[in-house]
């Protein structure tokens, strides 16, 4: 279908209440995330407001004792004790599931001996082995490092896997057809055209490895963010419980912006506005 | 060489057996003997009423997603205002780490099956919203086009083309929500740590049954997979759909 | 319902344009305000008769036919059927699309009964109607089949049905058979010409191929790009009186195409 119609008329979602065109300038998408953020902030001021309970203080309260905890250095020395077992576990996870993906995809053993429970890691709930570590590590930062990989390598490991799956048999097939050797074809053809996919992992992986090392240190370990948590919960400072939450709640969704950025700088260039 | 997956699994297990009979790892006992914890594990109570508090909580706090989910991603799909509204927030508690915000549930939802349930709730909402968002917005222009020639309400076209036609994405959200939840009811109850699973995994690990804490690991992973299996079976009955589009 | 007027046929033979139905004036479309698909567009649609928009792509001849059809409003200028300006989709128009739009979900006999159904006639009724056009268009022992079951062209036929039960006076037809392979749709060419014999109805049949629009059209509208309007009305007055095979062999069918394709070239980049 080459005509614009095709353009004009299925450019965004709202082909059936007949919107009009929301201009998306860069100006107005600024706006329209203000406004989203303003209504979820209002309504949590709301909700607190009417004090269904102590323990959901407003949205005001929290940032107040965000601002306090950023000023007294509590998040300072929280982060001190979560970043760095963080970083080495997602060094791990992604050099790790990269390398154990590609392999994957690449050699028919690797496949048959990892993939089933590569699949497994990813779908069952392996969070309840977590607990277990302590046995192993202890409290050190050594069962935050395996929690992380243990929640991130296979999703970054599967996404690599998937993707190199996925080159195109005609792109295969010419390849095949230049005589390309082997090597050349891995690296001209099937790894560019799984990059994406690779990337897309690398996310899921980010995503898991904060689950990881949150779900260490509030189960195991009780240092930094994780404890942060349930100490001002212990002691029923609910507003710093939460501005704790969400400090690491945006921390991830920062991280995971700048990846999806960087993704769509890397490879999608149509996106690109 | 193309063997089943299956003869895949038989070789860990195996590796597993070799790797508790020769001790390598203490909290790692023989194979053989969580199969016979398995069974002992069936005859105890506790097991079965751990199973139901999972049951209950994960089916209320997967329905509560999808009663949920469903309407809001619906709406989203529909309307271009209400999703420049939500997706900010959909997509960031989408891959936010939630297990953070479980602790922030027990005060106010108590020690207790809310918090579980809330917590499934809390893992498995997004997906259903975001798929359910993404099979209405894409929806065949030419589908809609065709029930404005023909003289549909607006009502008419999105109950009886628009949402049907969305039934795959729809589906598909259900499922990764299925997977989710199972995760999160584990995560619930373990964060909590005093009922269901949580409490018996608490429970073995204290006492160091390490035949019972893998053998209930066993019974839970296969569980989710069978689950998982069923939801998978019932997407690919109706896969025609998108084939069609 | 229409009134049995003439022949198509016989209208085409004469070489005379029928009283329009149909008029398109001065229709334009611009795109977010720069992007002009349309300028000045004016076309009239002879009643009974078969109209091509033919052109290149990106002339803007989906985008009429969605003007005419109502789905897309013009920038300016304005289409009217039997003298009434339109507003949207109305019961006097039809459209068959280009990718079928049939409901995956449903049988081939619920998916021509739809138009119908919209417009609440009972079920007894329009799963009458609904039978009769899926056996005019040959589907007929398909009735209960599944889109997804059928092959492209089986599909189109369904569309067709679905255009016809609702017996609209004009149907539109979007590049109708360009998702078909080309021995499949030379004989849904053929049977829509032996179809028109039957049903008497006004087309108007959006096409890129040369071929197609001089085969079946009474009158062909050609497009050009930037301005996009008509540029040019062609009749071809083929004798259609015989087999439908016979055109092919036509002397001046052979000429009418190379005509075409002389006075298009230049659009082609």
């Amino acid at each position: 279908m080459s005509d614009p119609t095709s353009a004009m008329t299925s450019s965004g979602g709202a082909v059936v209440t007949g919107e009009a065109e929301v201009s998306s300038s860069s100006r107005s998408t600024f706006l329209w995330r203000l406004a989203s953020f303003a209504l979820a902030f209002g309504l949590w001021e709301l909700v607190g407001r009417i004090e269904i309970s102590l323990a959901f203080p407003p949205a005001s309260a929290v940032m107040r004792a965000f601002f306090e905890m950023t000023a007294s250095g509590e998040f300072f020395a929280s982060y001190a004790d979560s970043l760095p077992p963080l970083l080495v576990g997602l060094f791990i996870t992604i050099v790790g599931g990269v390398s154990i993906g590609v392999a994957v995809g690449l050699a028919r053993t690797a496949e048959w001996f990892f993939v089933p429970v590569l699949v497994i890691f990813q779908t069952a709930p392996v969070s309840a082995i977590i607990p277990l570590l302590t046995y192993v590590y202890g409290i050190d930062d050594r069962s935050k490092i395996v929690a992380i990989v243990i929640l991130g390598l296979p999703l970054v490991a599967l996404n690599s896997y998937k993707g190199i799956q996925a080159t195109s048999p005609s792109l295969l097939a010419m390849a095949r057809s230049f005589m390309t050797s082997r090597l050349d074809t891995i690296r001209l053809v099937i790894l560019p055209s799984a990059s994406e996919m690779i990337f897309a992992g690398l996310r899921l992986g980010v995503s898991g490895a904060f689950i990881g090392i949150v779900l260490a240190e509030l189960l195991i370990t009780p240092t930094g963010i994780g404890d942060l948590i349930t100490y001002n919960r212990s002691i029923a400072r609910y507003d710093k419980m939460f501005a704790a939450i969400v400090s690491i709640l945006a921390l991830a969704a920062v991280t995971l912006g700048l990846m999806q950025s960087l993704e769509t700088r890397l490879f999608r260039t149509e996106k690109r506005t | 060489m193309r063997t089943s997956p299956f003869w895949s699994l038989i070789f860990w297990a195996g590796l597993w057996e070799l790797a508790g009979r020769m001790g390598w790892i203490d909290l790692i006992p023989p194979l053989s003997a969580t199969w016979i914890a398995i069974l002992e594990l069936f005859e105890r109570q506790t097991f079965w009423d751990a199973l139901e508090l999972t049951a209950r909580t994960f089916l209320i706090g997967l329905g509560l997603a999808i009663a949920v989910g469903i309407p809001i991603g619906i709406l989203m799909g529909l309307s271009r205002r209400a999703d420049k509204l939500l997706s900010v927030w959909v997509n960031l508690f989408l891959s936010a780490p939630l297990t953070a915000v479980v602790p922030a549930l027990m005060p106010l939802l108590g020690i207790g099956e809310a918090t579980v349930i809330a917590t499934v709730f809390l893992f498995s909402v997004w997906v259903v919203i975001i798929d359910s968002q993404a099979g209405v917005a894409h929806v065949s222009t030419s589908l809609v086009e065709m029930g404005r020639v023909f003289g549909c309400t607006r009502r008419r076209i999105v109950f009886e083309i628009v949402v049907p036609a969305a039934l795959p994405e729809i589906i598909t959200g259900i499922r990764l929500a299925v997977i989710r939840a199972v995760k999160g009811v584990i995560v619930g109850q373990i964060i909590i740590a005093l009922i269901g699973f949580g409490g018996l995994f608490d429970t073995f690990l204290s006492m160091f049954l390490m035949e019972r804490f893998w053998a209930l690991i066993i019974i839970l992973f296969a569980m989710s997979f069978t689950l998982i299996g069923l939801i998978e079976l019932i997407e690919r009955r109706i896969a025609f759909y998108a084939g069609t589009r | 319902m229409s009134v049995a007027t003439a022949n198509p046929t016989a209208a085409a033979g004469a070489g005379e344009a029928a009283e329009p139905i149909l008029r398109v004036r001065d229709v334009g479309v611009v795109y977010s305000g720069s992007t002009v698909a349309l300028d000045g567009a004016d076309l009239d649609v002879p009643e009974g008769q078969l109209t091509a928009l033919l052109g290149p792509s990106g002339c803007g001849k989906t985008t009429l036919l969605k003007i005419i059809a109502g789905l897309l409003e013009p920038s300016s200028g304005s289409v009217t059927v039997r003298g009434r300006e339109i507003e949207g989709p109305g019961p006097d128009r039809a459209l068959v699309f280009q990718d079928f739009a049939l409901l995956p979900w449903a049988t081939v006999l619920d998916n021509v009964a739809f138009g119908l159904r919209a417009r609440g006639v009972a079920r007894k009724e329009r799963e009458e109607t609904a039978q009769h056009y899926i056996n005019e268009v040959g589907l007929g022992g398909f009735e209960a089949r599944y889109p997804h079951e059928l092959s492209g062209g089986m599909r189109q036929r369904a569309g067709l049905a679905r255009a016809l039960a609702v017996n609209a006076d004009v149907l539109l037809m979007d590049e109708p058979f360009s998702a078909v392979d080309e021995q499949m749709r030379r004989k849904l060419q053929e049977d829509l010409l032996d179809l028109l014999k039957i049903e008497n109805k006004t087309v108007v049949f959006v096409t890129h191929s040369i071929e197609e629009a001089v085969y079946l059209a009474d009158q062909v509208a050609i497009l050009s790009r930037r301005p996009g309007r008509v540029a040019k009305i062609i009749r071809p007055d083929l004798d259609r009186s015989g087999d439908v095979d016979a055109i092919r062999r036509l002397p001046s069918y052979v000429e009418l195409v190379d005509e075409i394709w002389a006075s298009l070239k230049h659009y082609v980049e």
